[in-house]
């Protein structure tokens, strides 16, 4: 069998608080993606979905457990995991052609100016940022055109994977909609692999392949990873009136709403196997649940243990 | 709008120095009159003009500015040297000892911001240092160096390191992290990650303390000028006070101020050039 492409085995983050005490964000996270797949995640806020990101780009460390990309351990950053924060990070005294630039130029140190600054356009005429506004500082630019600003500079890099901290967060509904559209397309075009992180249930739903539901913190856990049974290409008119739409819309509502406080409350059970969230189709044409293949696999790695 | 505002403050501006230029002048005028008429050269000789009858009117001055600045690099022996010269000499010390500063209070406030340790391990030095009037540190220097010119340059060294260096250790630690994290998602190495991210990003921080630092110097050095003489405009205020020639002095006194602000400007540009909106 394969390794995956992204595999998280684990997974889990404690902080020191107070004295001889520490609290757990997050345990016994383990989950896998596939090449190529576009997979949400979503859980209240403070469960630690920036944190599990972070520690994906390899800018954070997990207390324990391990992320493995392609056979390799994760590290450190590396320009094979580009990354859109949530605040966007544009760098504020570059405009946001040099923004661009900057992300190619650390990729290809080889190439020369002007195949840097043709190959920068590229992606940023892909956002709709051209005629003028790249020229612009992003203090000079709207919360909307920063975003495209900084999924430009990511895209650029092309990395295999691409993490994406609540990118719309901050956006209105319209812009939200050109700018979702805009990253499928890209997304389809490539052929990268998507984590997405959202706290918008009908974004998801509209982008992903996947939603893994997070748990309430401390001790947050991937609780379940729900398959969008809706085929693409997904218009967001025409989805609601898909069959599956309303099933996997309420699935997603009732656990943000009841059900991640619940297994947050149940007792923990410890021990350091290795268990994928239970996939669930709330979308499939049957309601019985798809036979899970995944959990059947044999433990991989196990810290915790 | 802005526009007319402007030019409503110059005016107001240009209607307050004539107000202050005729004060000065009415005052020294009807102080000298009412000395009670001429006075004879031998009165004048002997100070009987009393002490404020010293002081000269602007027309004066005016006119002492326009012979001096119509011949600034005149150099006609050691006790007469065009203003210009003069300045100069200040401007070369100044310059000399701010550039040294610059050159360690730069990296080494690099060091310090990028690294919790350092700062917590240098930060009683520089509290230590910092107070101490730099013309303290004069006879030591004096002593040490055994030069003058040297011993000048060392004070304004010594004055304009401090807040170069505070101001770029406070500016590189105050760095977002956000914008640290951007260079290590994209593989910066540390040299690239400091020129590229850091010093922008801390630039306006930097720029402030150097701007500080310029304006202290230039303080500093007019004293110091004074203590040990020779060249410089700090030398000729104190020489033309000896010579009691109130009009260069307080032609001097404006020219300082002037060149002060000239600098001034420079770091404003500067900073102007820097500065980023978030
Ligand atoms: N340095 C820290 N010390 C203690 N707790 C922290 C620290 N950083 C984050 N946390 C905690 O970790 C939790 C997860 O944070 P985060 O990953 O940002 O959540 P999310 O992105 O899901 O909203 C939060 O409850 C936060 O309080
Ligand atoms: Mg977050």
């Amino acid at each position: 069998m394969s390794q995956p492409f992204l595999q998280i085995d684990g997974l889990a983050k404690r902080f020191p608080s107070g004295k001889d005490d520490t609290l757990t964000v997050f345990e016994n996270v383990d989950f896998d993606i596939e090449k190529g797949e576009f997979v949400c995640i979503i859980g209240h806020s403070g469960c630690g979905k920036s944190t599990i990101m972070n520690v994906l780009a390899g800018l954070d460390e997990p207390t324990d457990g391990v992320v493995t990309m392609d056979g390799r351990e994760v590290s450190g950053p590396s320009l094979e995991r580009g990354v859109v924060f949530q605040n966007y990070s544009l760098l504020p005294w570059l405009t946001a052609l040099k923004n661009v630039t900057f992300g190619v130029k650390a990729r290809h140190p080889d190439w020369s100016a002007e195949r840097i600054r043709q190959h920068s356009y590229k992606f940023l005429e892909m956002v709709g940022l051209t005629n003028g506004a790249e020229h612009r500082k992003p203090s000079q630019l709207s919360g909307g055109m920063r975003q495209r600003v900084s999924i430009a500079r990511a895209f650029a890099t092309e990395p295999k994977l691409l993490l994406l901290d609540e990118p719309f967060g901050a956006l209105d509904a319209l812009t939200r909609g050109t700018i979702q559209d805009e990253l499928l397309r890209i997304w389809q075009d490539s052929g990268q692999t998507v984590f997405m992180i959202t706290h918008d249930v009908d974004e998801a739903i509209l982008l992903a392949d996947r939603i893994l539901l997070m748990s309430n913190g401390p001790f947050a856990q991937v609780a379940e990873s729900v398959v969008i049974d809706i085929p693409r290409p997904r218009k967001r008119t025409e989805m609601v009136h898909h069959p599956a739409y309303y099933k996997i819309r309420n699935h997603l509502v009732d656990f943000l709403s009841s059900r991640s406080a619940e297994i947050a409350a149940s007792p923990r059970e410890k021990d350091g196997s290795r268990r994928q969230p239970p996939t669930v189709r709330p979308g499939a044409e049957d309601d019985s649940p798809a036979p899970d293949a995944e959990s059947a696999r044999p433990h991989l790695v196990s810290l915790a243990g | 709008m802005t526009r007319s505002y402007d030019f409503r403050a110059l005016l107001l501006s240009i209607v307050l120095l004539i107000t202050l230029l005729g004060a000065w002048e009415l005052a020294t005028n009807t102080q000298a009159q009412g000395g009670g008429g001429e006075l004879t050269e031998y009165e004048r000789l002997m100070g009987a003009g009393s002490q404020r009858a010293g002081v000269p009117p602007p027309s004066e001055v005016i006119g002492k500015a326009w012979e001096e600045l119509s011949d600034p690099f005149h150099n006609t022996g050691a006790n007469d040297k065009g203003i210009g010269i003069q300045i100069a000499y200040s401007l070369m010390r100044v310059l000399s000892g701010y550039f040294l500063a610059a050159l360690i209070a730069l990296p080494v406030g690099f060091l310090i911001g990028m690294s919790p340790l350092m700062y917590k391990a240098l930060d009683p030095f520089i509290q230590v240092l910092r107070p101490i009037s730099p013309l303290a540190w004069m006879p030591l220097a004096l002593f040490i160096i055994q030069d003058s010119e040297a011993s000048s340059i060392f004070v304004i060294f010594i004055c304009s390191i401090w807040p170069m260096l505070i101001n770029t250790a406070f500016g590189v630690a105050g760095v977002r992290k956000d914008w640290v994290n951007v260079a290590r998602t994209h593989e910066l190495g540390p040299l690239k990650t400091a020129f590229q991210v850091i010093l922008p990003a801390a630039a306006p921080t930097i720029v402030t303390g150097m701007r500080i630092s310029i304006g202290i110097a230039w303080l500093v050095i007019v004293a110091a000028e004074m203590l040990v003489g020779g060249t410089g405009i700090g030398y000729y205020v104190w020489n033309e006070w000896n010579n009691l020639d109130l009009n260069s002095v307080i032609f001097s006194i404006l020219m300082i101020g002037v060149v002060g602000m000239a600098l001034d400007a420079v770091f404003a540009r500067l900073q102007r050039f820097v500065t980023y909106t978030e």
